[in-house]
């Protein structure tokens, strides 16, 4: 099914979801392409498995210390961040570096954060709220470091769920929209971690974070922005002729 | 096998013992004797890896429960899940940075209301006190705890010796101040010195105790050592660990997660299933090594009848 035009030129901008098949002429670099988002494939799927590798080694083999759980929550909780940042650098890099292949690997960039979000969520239903709703339903209403994580995991379901072409094609330009959730989620997880960082004293972390975080959005700002203007500009050209 | 022997002065004990120890006294004695009717010969040897140290432990800690009938935490995840923010904010640091501190020499400043200020020289404290194995709940404001055999005194008989005036209405205490052996406080994770403060009835109460060991055997640096308090109805910071001063002063101490983050903890800290953090609820805790967090938090970590005098009349909901 060829995609409409429109959707084509919205996309290419700046949250394109067009794969290599949608460009015209893929030329005499394809095999390039194709062996370095393999390299680059596998490099994601190591690093990304590489958290959830050493939780399970460490499970086993006691070096999660005195408290596990408390360990698995952070490693997940961290690691979740870390990819929903990563996915999120990856339209930069791809207008940064012209490598439109790099495109390839924000799908499983963003899955394997809902992946870490979800053995999160789930680490604290069961083991610090004992699957009891009620308690779950109370944290989640009375404390906003709850709330905030909370939303963040939501609102990262449906990303997930719609991540296939499929749901891709289904939806046409609102799949772009609805993927803008990300900025969201992305945002509340570092509220998130900061809330939980505080009590601790130390934010330096989570300060990394958010001051990284806000490079990555402003760049998007600053896209809109500039989007904006050109066709501002073309209607008016427009207008003129 | 390191086990501070115990030094009983002239003066038998019971003649500057208030009743109310008597009562803590005997709980241990019953903890102890239960422990010492199961008594195997020798002792166990459990290996503090992650420290380079194999500490043995004494045989009397064998089947050795609380007063509740609480199973006790193996010395291995006593000394290997701390906080000790001196050492860093993870909970391997203390036990994998401190291995530098040295705790020896070691004297404590006492100061303010006192007929009797000075620098003592911790062994003339230790010289006439009575040291007991004291088993006790620890209760992390973090919602985990653990149910560890302290070795130490009652603050009360060092309190009694240097003879506070009736200024004294509040104690101080301080952590040592070593950038050069402590490497986070070269940080400004929290304001250094770490400060501590108790109300003089809380102080003398015969629960609080000076520590100088766990399991029998020398305080490891990453819980403390050589001095640490132990307030076993009240959250764990306000153990404060390696003491260099106790001052006896007329207003309320802040104290350092106070100074910290007045929103979320303050200076009394008793244990309290009502009061949530917060982040969190305080009804419940994991009792470490359990993963679940179901275990039921106790009023006063279930120390309420010793303690909940102290606090008639206040409104615990305010006086965090």
């Amino acid at each position: 099914m060829a995609m409409p035009k429109k959707f084509l030129t919205f996309t290419q901008g700046w949250i394109s979801t067009a794969g290599s098949k949608s460009r015209p002429h893929p030329g005499p670099n394809t095999m390039i392409h194709k062996t370095r988002i393999l390299a680059f494939k596998i490099v994601l799927w190591v690093a990304a498995l590489a958290p959830a590798a050493w939780l399970i080694a460490g499970a086993f083999l006691g070096w999660l210390g005195a408290n596990p759980i408390e360990k698995v929550t952070h490693v997940t909780g961290m690691t979740t961040l870390i990819s929903l940042l990563v996915t999120l650098s990856i339209t930069p890099l791809r207008r940064l570096t012209g490598w439109s292949g790099a495109i390839r690997l924000r799908r499983p960039l963003g899955l394997f954060a809902f992946f870490y979000a979800l053995i999160h969520f789930n680490t604290w239903f069961v083991f610090d709220q004992v699957f009891n709703w009620r308690w779950m339903v109370e944290d989640i209403i009375e404390r906003p470091f709850i709330t905030v994580g909370f939303s963040a995991f939501v609102i990262l379901i449906p990303l997930a769920l719609t991540s296939t072409k499929g749901w891709m094609r289904r939806l046409g330009t609102r799949w772009a929209k609805l993927h803008r959730g990300i900025y969201f989620a992305a945002t509340l997880g570092v509220v998130h971690f900061y809330w939980l960082a505080k009590s601790k004293a130390d934010v330096r972390l989570p300060l990394l974070l958010a001051f990284c975080l806000s490079v990555l959005l402003v760049y998007r700002v600053l896209g809109w922005l500039e989007t904006r203007r050109r066709t501002i500009a073309r209607s008016h050209r427009r207008n003129i002729n | 096998m390191i086990i501070r022997s115990k030094k009983i002065s002239d003066i038998p004990s019971s003649e500057i013992t208030p009743p109310e120890i008597y009562l803590g006294r005997r709980r241990f004695i019953r903890d102890a004797g239960l422990g010492l009717a199961t008594l195997a010969v020798g002792g166990t040897t459990l290996t503090n890896e992650l420290a380079g140290q194999s500490q043995e432990i004494p045989a009397r800690f064998r089947n050795l429960k609380s007063e509740l009938g609480e199973g006790l935490n193996s010395y291995r995840d006593i000394t290997t899940y701390n906080n000790f923010y001196e050492f860093g904010t993870d909970k391997r640091d203390p036990s994998r940075n401190s291995s530098e501190f040295e705790p020896q020499p070691w004297t404590v400043s006492i100061e303010g209301h006192v007929n009797k200020p000075g620098n003592y020289n911790l062994d003339d404290i230790l010289a006439p006190v009575t040291m007991q194995d004291r088993v006790y709940r620890l209760r992390c404001v973090e919602a985990w705890s653990m149910v560890i055999p302290w070795y130490g005194f009652p603050l009360a008989e060092l309190i009694k010796r240097v003879e506070p005036t009736g200024n004294a209405k509040f104690v101080r205490f301080e952590t040592v101040h070593r950038p050069e052996q402590m490497p986070y406080q070269k940080t400004g994770v929290l304001p250094w010195p770490y400060v501590e403060g108790l109300r003089m009835d809380e102080a003398m109460h015969p629960l609080t105790t000076l520590v100088t060991g766990v399991y029998g055997t020398e305080l490891p640096n990453q819980n403390g050592a050589p001095l640490r308090l132990i307030v076993p109805w009240k959250y764990g910071f306000k153990g404060i660990k390696s003491i260099v001063k106790i001052e006896f002063v007329e207003r309320m101490p802040t104290n350092t997660w106070k100074m910290a983050n007045s929103f979320e903890y303050g200076f009394y800290s008793n244990v309290n299933p009502e009061v949530s953090h917060p982040r969190w609820s305080q009804a419940r805790e994991r009792r470490l090594p359990s993963l679940f967090k179901s275990h039921e938090t106790l009023m006063f970590n279930g120390y309420a009848e010793e303690v909940s005098h102290l606090y008639s009349g206040m409104d615990l909901h305010r006086w965090k």
